[in-house]
């Protein structure tokens, strides 16, 4: 079998799998690299170190912190409760992202953004609820 | 193989069986799915609570335009309401009106004309029969069943307007544009909104839930805004009611407003 104009149709290809394929090898490394989310505020630096939990246990707020802040929102708009007992500890907590959730995580940027972006998900929260000013040194 | 009907029917049977045992296994755990609900979540120990939650607005007490402005600044400030300087896309929760808009159906050519112009503050009345929660497609306002507050819910609205179509007293505005830029001086503690959803005043359920009474009672002057649980007979606003002659705009729509107006004030009662 032979192959008419196989030069140009092999360079052809060349630069055309070079075309495809440049979104792989512009991102090698890039990509791969896993959020992490910091938790080193100084509200949280702050507390003694038995204390420095969140609302529920972190496994399960980093799966359910989104149902979790839909019933939050649910309970303190439609039904008027405002204080959540935590499952884990116990203790009372104020249902306000704006309030209580940032008042630890200060840092909505290296915190919220980190993961939310290389999810490529872009929940609205913050079209209205005002998120805590950050200084830019991080 | 083959499987007769017999057969099939006790698969069938017993696998359904299985079916309903795993749902309803399943539906323990997804407790976050279905929402929370006391023991788990609790109103606040120092919340304000009533079972009917209404106003009295003392014109006696508002002499001058300052007296209302100072209410209503203490609200916007409060709600991050921005103000764009235009009156098309005017957002207003607590407002000055005429007498002849606020009260169309109390007409009268031989008026004193005191009353005619003094400047009136209105807001939303808190209907007990609210026609904006009727029309909503979303139910993203509705009526709190334990307060009778009439409540945004403003992750629901999807700006419609019908509630602003329906509304007898313009209680409501619409964002037509993003009212971020707009705030001179945002309250880090409250939400803005975004632009395309309608908002109207919440008899500040934010404040009430911490045991504060709404910021412009607050900030009116003393006795000219009473707020209070018109439910309890020894509240003072019921008894102002029962005792002296109030009016409520447009009651005859039957919307049954909750906000009284005191017209003769001192001299007249």
């Amino acid at each position: 079998m032979k192959l008419y104009d196989g030069g140009k149709i092999l360079i052809g290809l060349v630069i055309f799998i070079a075309f495809a394929a440049f979104p792989f090898y512009f991102n090698i490394g890039k990509v791969n690299a896993k959020p992490e989310p910091k938790l080193d505020t100084p509200v949280i630096l702050q507390m003694p170190e038995q204390e420095r939990k969140c609302v529920e246990p972190k496994a399960f707020m980093r799966t359910e912190h989104m149902q979790l802040l839909n019933n939050w929102r649910d309970s303190v708009v439609r039904d008027g409760y405002r204080q959540y007992v935590s499952e884990a500890s116990g203790k009372h907590f104020n249902m306000s992202l704006q309030n209580e959730c940032m008042r630890c995580h200060a840092n909505k940027k290296k915190f919220c953004d980190e993961c939310h972006n290389y999810m490529a998900v872009k929940p609205y929260c913050w079209d209205c609820h005002i998120a805590p000013k950050e200084d830019d040194r991080s | 193989m083959s499987i007769d009907r017999r057969q099939f029917l006790k698969i069938a049977g017993i696998s359904s069986l299985l079916g309903i045992g795993a749902t309803a296994a399943s539906a323990t755990h997804n407790v976050w799915i279905k929402g929370i609900e006391p023991p788990q979540v609790e109103p606040g120990k120092e919340a304000l609570t009533a079972e009917h939650w209404a106003m009295v607005v003392d014109m006696s007490k508002f002499k001058t335009e300052e007296d209302i402005k100072k209410a209503v600044s203490a609200c916007h400030t409060t709600h991050n309401v921005p103000d764009f300087g235009n009156i098309k896309d005017e957002i207003k929760w607590i407002w000055k009106e005429k007498y002849e808009s606020a009260f169309p159906d109390q007409e009268n050519p031989y008026m004193e004309e005191k009353i005619k112009e003094m400047p009136f503050i209105v807001l939303c009345n808190h209907c007990e029969n609210p026609a904006c929660v009727r029309v909503c497609p979303t139910q993203a306002t509705f009526k709190r069943k334990q307060d009778g507050i009439v409540m945004m819910d403003m992750h629901r609205c999807i700006g419609c307007r019908f509630c602003m179509a329906a509304c007898p007293y313009g209680a409501r505005s619409f964002n037509y544009r993003d009212p971020r830029p707009f705030i001179k001086n945002e309250n880090k503690e409250y939400p803005t909104r975004t632009k395309g959803v309608v908002e109207k005043c919440t008899f500040c359920t934010e404040r009430l839930a911490v045991g504060k009474i709404p910021a412009c009672v607050e900030a009116a002057p003393k006795g000219g805004l009473i707020f209070g649980d018109l439910a309890d007979r020894n509240s003072e606003i019921r008894k102002i009611v029962e005792t002296r002659y109030t009016i409520r705009r447009k009651a005859e729509l039957g919307t049954g407003p909750s906000v009284y107006y005191l017209i003769g004030g001192n001299e007249h009662a």
